[in-house]
Order: structure tokens, then sequence, then C-alpha cells
């Protein structure tokens, strides 16, 4: 992974560059002067949704706001992970490890020491998503790192040769959240509008389901492609082309 | 606000800047990838100071992090690609 020889990074000020310069600086000046000229002291929404927090299932404001009063946001979030690996493993095949090469035992011993502390600091950012910073994005990613590490050391080929549980996983997120939006119209509410009682529960239904297809897409993006089933992959090795 | 919270923001903003910039700059692939992590990790704190700390967890872990490992996976499938490319390349006239 070295650097090509004779190449050195381009940092020369050409003309264009200061053009684009001149107009990154004019707008972050009419930013800077946007918010200079905003009152000093606004609550904005933050008193409303903080009045309304009791109502929202949920103590930490930015949950609530992320999954009660924006849910639908979230919905649609989690809808474009979703197509982000549908359209991924549309475009390309996950790469064939290129030989079954024992990983190396440094990251062996690391991973054992690490990977089952990032799975408890996975579900532990679910859980204080509740009431502190926190939740299923970041607790997902937390996640995905794991199933990184397993990529990295060639350990997780079971993960990926099971598809149908892997597309299980990947739309369970997103199925869950529409049934909840969906469900609590069925007791008189509207779409998303959860009912006071269960709120907190469903917030956490939703953002259990959704933390695991979190972790699971983002590591099928890392992977880079559809996995291939076995007689595929032994066709592909051997004559060096993709199998549709 | 007392001066060494300013000194420190100060440095971060133009780590930051700096950091941007040579990562835009970078021939090398591989280097430009380093900057950005080390960008959003720095972003993070910069969340941070700003009081945000649920967008500062955001963006080490997806920002940072998985973005990262996204932009490595893909600078070592573009390197693979281009060496099983050259043995074609060379034979053309």
């Amino acid at each position: 992974m070295n650097a090509p020889d004779g190449i050195t990074d381009d940092t020369r000020l050409t003309p264009l560059r200061l053009i684009i310069m001149l107009f990154v600086l004019t707008l972050a000046g009419a930013l800077g002067w946007a918010v200079c000229s905003l009152p000093e002291y606004s609550s904005g929404l933050a008193v409303t949704a903080l009045a309304e927090l009791s109502n929202s299932g949920v103590l930490n404001p930015v949950t609530a706001a992320v999954l009660n009063y924006r849910g639908y946001d979230t919905l649609l979030e989690i809808a474009v992970l979703l197509l982000a690996v549908i359209g991924v493993w549309s475009l390309a095949q996950a790469e064939p490890p290129a030989a079954f090469e024992p990983a190396s035992p440094v990251l062996l011993s690391f991973m054992r020491i690490v990977l089952p502390l990032m799975i408890l600091i996975a579900g532990y950012l679910l859980w204080i998503g509740s009431f502190a910073p926190g939740g299923a994005f970041q607790g997902g990613a937390v996640l995905a790192g794991v199933l990184v590490l397993l990529r990295l050391s060639n350990q997780d080929f079971a993960i990926w040769s099971h598809e149908v549980w892997l597309r299980f996983c990947l739309v369970l997120g997103l199925s869950v959240f529409i049934a909840v939006a969906v469900g609590v119209m069925a007791g008189g509410g509207k779409l998303l509008e959860y009912p006071r009682a269960h709120a907190g529960m469903l917030i956490l239904l939703i953002e259990s389901a959704a933390l695991i297809s979190i972790a699971l897409t983002l590591a099928a993006l890392f992977v880079g492609g559809r996995a291939l089933s076995d007689e595929d992959s032994s066709s592909a090795s051997e004559n060096g082309v993709q199998p549709k | 606000m007392n001066s060494l919270q300013t000194v420190f923001d100060l440095v971060l903003v133009l780590a930051l800047l700096w950091l941007a910039w040579h990562a835009l700059a970078a021939a090398d692939l591989f280097k430009g990838i380093v900057l950005f992590i080390a960008f959003g990790l720095l972003m993070a704190l910069a969340w941070m100071r700003l009081r945000a700390p649920d967008i500062a967890l955001a963006e080490a872990a997806v920002g940072s992090g998985i973005t990262g490992a996204l932009l490595l996976s893909g600078l070592a499938r573009l390197r693979r690609l281009e060496r099983s490319a050259q043995p074609h390349i060379g034979r053309e006239p």
C-alpha cells in the first residue's frame, strides 16, 4: 500500500481552486452572517420537544425526535439503507476469499478480547438511547464493526452463506417499523402515532430490529456484493468469471 | 468560556481545515482515506464541543469508522481490478 513513486500531493492553488475557494468562503461567510443575525436566545422547538418528552415514551429528547416526533424521516432512512444494499447486490458479487489463508494470530487474539466487548457496547448503546445519547444507528455501527472484523479474518463465512436468514435480517428493521407504524392505526391513531402507554416499548422494539438490520446493512456494504453460494463460488474461482 | 477552551477550539478548527484540504489533495488514495478517517474523529470532537453528543457518537461510528472501512475496502477492490487488468493492457499494441 505504498504511494506510487514520483507522485506527490497536489496542494497547489490553481486559479480554478482559488475561484472555488472564493465561492466556498462566500458561502461560509453568508452562513456565518445568517447565524450571527439570529436572535441571541431562541428556544426554537426545544421547549415543545422537552414539554412533550413525558408523552414520547423516552427520556432523551434526541431519541424522541428521531423515533417519535419525526419517526417518518427515520422510517425513510432505514428504507434508504435497505435500498443501498439492494443496489450493491444487484451490481456486484462479493469477492471470494483469495484462499483460505489463516488470519494473523495477532488479529485473532485481538478479536477474542474485543468482539464480546463490542457486542456488549452495541446493546448498551441501544438501551441507553432511551435516556442518554445513543441509539440504533450508533449501536448498529458498532455491531457492523464486529462483522467487519470477522470479515477481515475470514471467519464470517457462516453469516453470508445463509442467504434466506440474511435477507430476513436485512429487511427486519424496516418491516418491524412499518408494522408498528401501520399497527398503531388499528388502535385509532394516525400513522406512527404511538399510544402513549406503550410508546417506550414500541420504540425499543423498533430500535432493536433496526439495530440488527443496520449492522448487517453496513457490513453487507463493506463486503461489497452478494455473497456467492457454494456452487457459485467453486465455479467462479475455477473460471475467474462472474456467474450470472 | 475560558481562554484554554478558545485555544482548543481554534486548534481544532485549524486541524479540521488542514485535514480536509490534504484529504482532498492527496495523490495517494490510501493517504487520503486515512486523512479522512482522522478528519471524522476530529469532527466528532468538534460536535462534542458544540454539545451535540448524539451527533458526535454517530459521526465517530458511522462517519469515521464505517465509512473509512467502506472506503478502504473500495480501494482494495480497485487495486485488485487494476492488477487483473494490467496484463490485458500490456498485450495491446
